[in-house]
């Protein structure tokens, strides 16, 4: 279907199937019970699970592919946020116009980028991009003030003229971001027994986007193309003596994957129209490469899953406070309670990055693939079984 | 005429003069091996030849084009196909895409785009890579990881790749270092199958006199980054001065 052989296309229905019906999976527990608190169901996260997911897709055609190792992604992603949050301002508040600038924008910044930082490679290139992100956050945050407004961040006001659009709504207040009259904000609850599920637009536009920049995504790794930049990673020097030009094969994948975070960065501002300086921070640019590691670099669907797991962690173990802890724990005797709560205490709450840093060790050292790598031992593991429990009875099968 | 013309070449590391004043002329059609003991500069002459260095002084002609200059790519590109003393291949990936990426270098050029259709759609190139890869008797390898290979197979495997490029020029450089007997046997056949079946001009830079014997048309000796005698095989066995460069005045 679509291109794809039997295999990709049953990749791409499973990401269909679950960013479509996340407002499910991510809703497990009814909204009264003390497990509420792990879902993750409400719009605004889910636009950060899809949105970082396009982050990280596209970040994993250059470091997954290619090899080399862009710790300046970040840039790209405020690049994107600015040039939306722009065109909220100046033409109207119809997001399709302000993500195609972001796409367009951030393409041609990491053209530039791409075309200085790619004469190095190795650690070498992750530094040059390190240094052009960081260039790019201090400039935004102080010297490009009338562009970027500083550390307030870039907002919208009640005198943008937004010439397509209205300055303000006839209520006096700033209009709201909308896909051809569709705003991005509504949402629809559905209230079955104890449970409540929301349908966010803003939510279905992103997930529709990270559909298509997957699928795509898919289509590159299929490619010549695709498979032009796995020989870069496997041997630069085959290459070369064999009459293809490296250099193009990598910049041409830089400024995808800057495309992609470009287009990430758009859809957050048009989620919330609102751009920071903080967005371009080098921290940033790190959590993408935490994200596709984690998940499994170089694998499609790898990306996706980091991207979600992180935020997961990011906005879940961080709302676990102490209180949280001692009614969980409130069944056991008082000394010992304290004492649990105290050795759980550094791990959750503002703590949360010490069990991501952990789990993350104990991914690389143990799953060098990543996620993927564990759920495809999961799976040969239970083949392997599954097999042995068939074959037991059988007296002549065949051992393997 | 040679199809590869090797004119007055010096080059200069620092105080070592690794070319003295290399005149070489391969002709078409035929395989010529370059010889000559450890530090003759054997090495420095190919990769002035393929575009790694630039020589100081003096000029490379391929098919009456300067090579001096370009880049490596581009020399490729213009006919030249280079098999490394280590095999070089990609080993990340299958044999059957090693042996395609070649066949894409050709048909599409340097660089090119082609990022939405997908790579089993190519028919011709896919069809070419199997017929090479059956060539080379490694069509049941074809699914095998590269780099999993034996350094025999890997050999095999490059050499197929550059001859799915049809180079005019191959150039070989100690094909069989560090092979055992058999593989490097092999490796003879194949190359000799290769000079009957193919119109191909084949230069050669080898330490084994038994490879260059069974393969040679012409031998060039050099020695101290120059040349000492270029002649045919039979006229440089005997050759005292060969014999004092190789073994040294005492023997």
């Amino acid at each position: 279907m679509f291109g794809l052989d039997n295999k990709d296309t049953r990749m791409l229905l499973v990401v269909a199937v679950l960013t479509l019906c996340a407002p499910f999976i991510l809703n497990p527990f009814p909204t009264d019970s003390a497990m509420a608190q792990f879902n993750a169901g409400y719009p605004d996260l889910m636009q950060r699970f899809v949105i970082f997911g396009i982050f990280a897709v596209g970040f994993n055609i250059l470091f997954g592919l290619t090899g080399y190792l862009s710790f300046g992604h970040a840039a790209f992603l405020g690049v994107g946020s600015y040039s939306a949050v722009w065109m909220f301002k100046l033409l109207s508040m119809n997001v399709v116009p302000a993500i195609l600038l972001s796409v367009v924008i951030s393409g041609l910044f990491a053209l530039v980028i791409g075309f200085v930082s790619l004469r190095r490679s190795g650690i070498y290139f992750s530094i040059l991009t390190l240094a052009f992100a960081q260039m790019s956050f201090n400039l935004a945050y102080s010297v490009l003030t009338p562009i970027t407004n500083g550390e307030t961040g870039l907002q919208l006001t009640l005198d943008d003229p937004r010439i397509l659009g209205v300055s303000a709504t006839a209520d006096g207040s700033i209009p709201v971001t909308s896909l051809f009259g569709l705003e991005m904000r509504s949402t629809f609850e559905m209230v079955v027994g104890p449970w409540a599920f929301q349908f966010n637009a803003g939510y279905y536009l992103c997930a529709l986007i990270l559909l298509a920049a997957f699928y795509l995504s898919i289509r590159i790794f299929r490619s010549p193309f695709g498979m032009m930049l796995r020989a870069v990673k496997s041997n630069q020097q085959r290459m070369n003596y064999t009459g293809l030009n490296t250099k193009p094969y990598t910049l041409a994948a830089f400024v995808i994957s800057g495309m992609y975070a470009g287009l990430a960065g758009g859809l957050m501002a048009s989620m919330d129209p609102l751009a920071g300086a903080e967005r371009m921070q080098w921290t940033a640019s790190g959590e993408v490469v935490l994200m596709t590691i984690l998940g499994g670099a170089g694998t499609l669907i790898g990306p996706v899953l980091g991207a979600g797991f992180i935020k997961y962690f990011e906005n879940i173990f961080s709302k676990i406070n102490d209180n949280v802890l001692h009614s969980w724990f409130s069944f056991m005797p008082d000394g010992i309670e304290d004492f649990v709560v105290f050795i759980i205490h550094p791990f959750i709450g503002k703590g949360w990055h010490l069990t991501l840093g952990i789990l993350f060790m104990l991914v690389v050292v143990f799953l060098p693939g990543g996620l993927v790598e564990g759920g495809q031992r999961i799976a040969k593991w239970a083949k392997k079984r599954k097999g042995k429990d068939s074959a037991t009875p059988g007296k002549t099968t065949p051992a393997e | 005429m040679g199809i590869l013309e090797v004119k007055n070449v010096g080059k200069r590391f620092g105080g070592l003069q690794a070319l003295g004043d290399v005149n070489l002329s391969v002709k078409e059609n035929t395989v010529h091996a370059i010889i000559g003991p450890n530090g003759a500069g054997k090495s420095t002459l190919l990769n002035c030849l393929v575009g790694k260095l630039i020589p100081d002084t003096g000029s490379v002609m391929f098919d009456g084009q300067s090579v001096l200059g370009r880049k490596p790519y581009e020399i490729n590109q213009m006919g030249i196909s280079r098999v490394f003393q280590t095999p070089e291949i990609f080993g990340d990936l299958s044999v059957l895409e090693n042996m395609m990426i070649p066949c894409f270098a050709k048909r599409d050029g340097a660089f090119a785009l082609n990022a939405i259709p997908a790579v089993l759609g190519q028919k011709d190139v896919l069809e070419k890579a199997e017929q090479m890869l059956e060539e080379m008797n490694m069509a049941d390898k074809r699914h095998m990881n590269a780099a999993s290979m034996s350094r025999g197979d890997k050999r095999r495997l490059e050499i197929g790749m550059c001859l799915s490029q049809e180079p005019r020029l191959l150039l070989l450089d100690e094909p069989t270092a560090g092979m055992a007997r058999a593989d490097t046997n092999n490796t003879i056949d194949l190359l000799k199958e290769i000079k009957e079946q193919r119109d191909i001009t084949i230069a050669i830079i080898e330490h084994d006199m038994h490879v260059v014997f069974s393969l040679a048309d012409r031998i060039t000796v050099l020695a101290q980054g120059t040349p000492l005698v270029e002649d045919d095989p039979q006229n440089i066995r005997g050759n005292p001065k060969v014999r004092e460069a190789y073994l040294g005045e005492s023997a």
